[in-house]
């Protein structure tokens, strides 16, 4: 029975996060995304190079990953 | 040449998936790179060369090939302890395809590395999706690398390599990418990679203590685990300034099934000065603790079930300064250029090993076994490049 109610309530949770998340609006519009255009804003402008360095780095340290800039993402190209 | 740098390439292929898989609107622009780079440090010197090109041949699809060489020559601090010098080539090829379908960019790449002592493939497939309005970009990526391992018991000129074994890497990548203000983009980016198989680098060794040696100590082989499974997460933000420059922050946590704790902080600003320059400075600082299965003097022979003595699994902190600035020849394009630029960048890194002792002090009567002095040394890298757009 308990198991049930947990069930339910992650239904009506997940559908409300996905009804929210469908009526989500842009707060930054697209004419506003000039500055997040700018190259100078890019996560790696250049990414053999900054792969290079990666490389450099993980081959010399116990440490590895996670150092993409997970896309641009600024929407603006 | 050792699992260190496959691990670490399988993890940085992830990661230019990662950071190419760009807003999924619009493919990047064609561009050809030529690049050089030196490394020279703690004994090493490394020269590599590359070429890549990326052109799109549709709207929605894009082909890119790159070309590297590594010229590595010199003695690192471990492999004086075994009277013998590095010299050994590695070459890089690899391939990749992108392709673009409404916002969301598939990606697949392959790549080949080839050295003397080690082979390696690595095939990585990303997935790139904007949502919420553009907002958002969330990429998810993964790589399977395949490495043969070998150790070169011959010289540098006359080789004799002995196979070890293989090891199998996967890297598995999420990352997601968020405009906060028309200022500022946030992003996070999680990355599991997981190893089995031949982990050790052969050409390393411990030492332990050993009264019958003169030295006090004599040298012994490592044996690692056969798995390992790193855990990483980095945050990173970047902001534009009130004039036109940008600031970026980032902080990274890593752990590891070996017992390794690693924090990495770098801030870098960039300021360009009109369409020609682009100047960038940035300073990273980075501490890791020792794996649990690491020592630098072992108290007898077979002391422990896994032992190491590789300075990677030391506890270390580094820190680094670099410079780097591009300067457009053609901001405005040339003929069917739509620019063209070239870059110089230059780093300092300082390596301050805290339980890794200096060989060069080895055997001396001043220094019992375990009292010499700590290894630390600078390096310097540098990387020129010319890039065009078309």
């Amino acid at each position: 029975m308990r198991s049930r109610q947990i069930v339910l309530s992650g239904t009506v949770l997940g559908a409300l996060l996905l009804s929210s998340a469908c009526s989500i609006q842009p707060w930054v519009k697209p004419y506003e995304r000039d500055r997040l255009a700018d190259p100078i804003m890019a996560w790696d402008r250049d990414a053999i190079s900054a792969a290079y360095l990666d490389h450099i780095r993980e081959s010399r340290e116990g440490s590895r990953g996670a150092t993409g800039g997970a896309g641009g993402g600024c929407g603006c190209n | 040449m050792t699992h260190r740098h496959i691990v670490a390439r399988a993890a940085v292929i992830a990661a230019l998936l990662l950071v190419r898989s760009t807003s999924a609107d619009v493919l990047p622009d064609n561009r050809a790179d030529v690049f050089w780079s030196k490394y020279s440090g703690g004994g090493m010197d490394i020269t590599g060369y590359s070429a890549t090109a990326r052109a799109k041949v549709t709207e929605n699809l894009a082909l890119e090939a790159n070309y590297f060489i590594d010229k590595v020559s010199g003695a690192s601090i471990d492999v004086l302890s075994q009277a013998s010098v590095i010299k050994d080539e590695r070459k890089q090829k690899s391939g990749t395809i992108e392709y673009l379908r409404d916002k969301t960019t598939y990606t697949a790449s392959y790549t080949s590395s080839v050295e003397r002592d080690y082979i390696s493939n690595t095939a990585s497939i990303s997935l790139s999706q904007d949502m919420f309005g553009d907002l958002t970009t969330v990429t998810l990526g993964f790589a399977n690398t395949q490495n043969k391992v070998g150790e070169n018991n011959g010289t540098a000129n006359d080789p004799n390599v002995a196979w070890l074994g293989h090891a199998l890497t996967r890297a598995y990548s999420g990352g997601v990418s968020q405009i906060i203000t028309k200022n500022f983009i946030a992003g996070l980016n999680l990355q599991v990679i997981t190893d089995a198989g031949y982990l050790a680098n052969p050409y390393r060794s411990i030492r332990f203590l050993d009264a019958t040696s003169a030295k006090g100590y004599s040298l012994g082989n490592q044996v690692y685990p056969e798995t390992h499974t790193s855990t990483a997460v980095q945050l990173q933000g970047k902001y534009y300034l009130p004039y036109r420059a940008a600031v970026t922050a980032l902080y990274r946590y890593y752990t590891d099934t070996w017992g390794v704790v690693g924090n990495t902080y770098e801030i870098d600003y960039t300021h360009p000065i009109r369409n020609r320059w682009i100047f960038e400075g940035r300073v990273r600082y980075y501490k890791q603790t020792a794996a649990t299965f690491y020592s630098d003097l072992f108290p007898f022979a077979g002391s422990q079930n896994f032992t190491a003595r590789d300075q990677n699994l030391a506890a270390l902190d580094n820190t680094t300064v670099g410079a780097k600035v591009t300067y457009a020849f053609w901001p405005d394009g040339w003929r069917f250029f739509k620019r063209g630029t070239v870059t110089l960048d230059a780093s300092r890194i300082r390596f301050n090993y805290l339980d890794f002792r200096n060989i060069k002090y080895f055997g001396l009567p001043q220094y019992p076994p375990g009292s010499e002095p700590l290894y630390q040394f600078n390096a310097n890298v540098f990387q020129a490049f010319v890039s065009v757009y078309f």
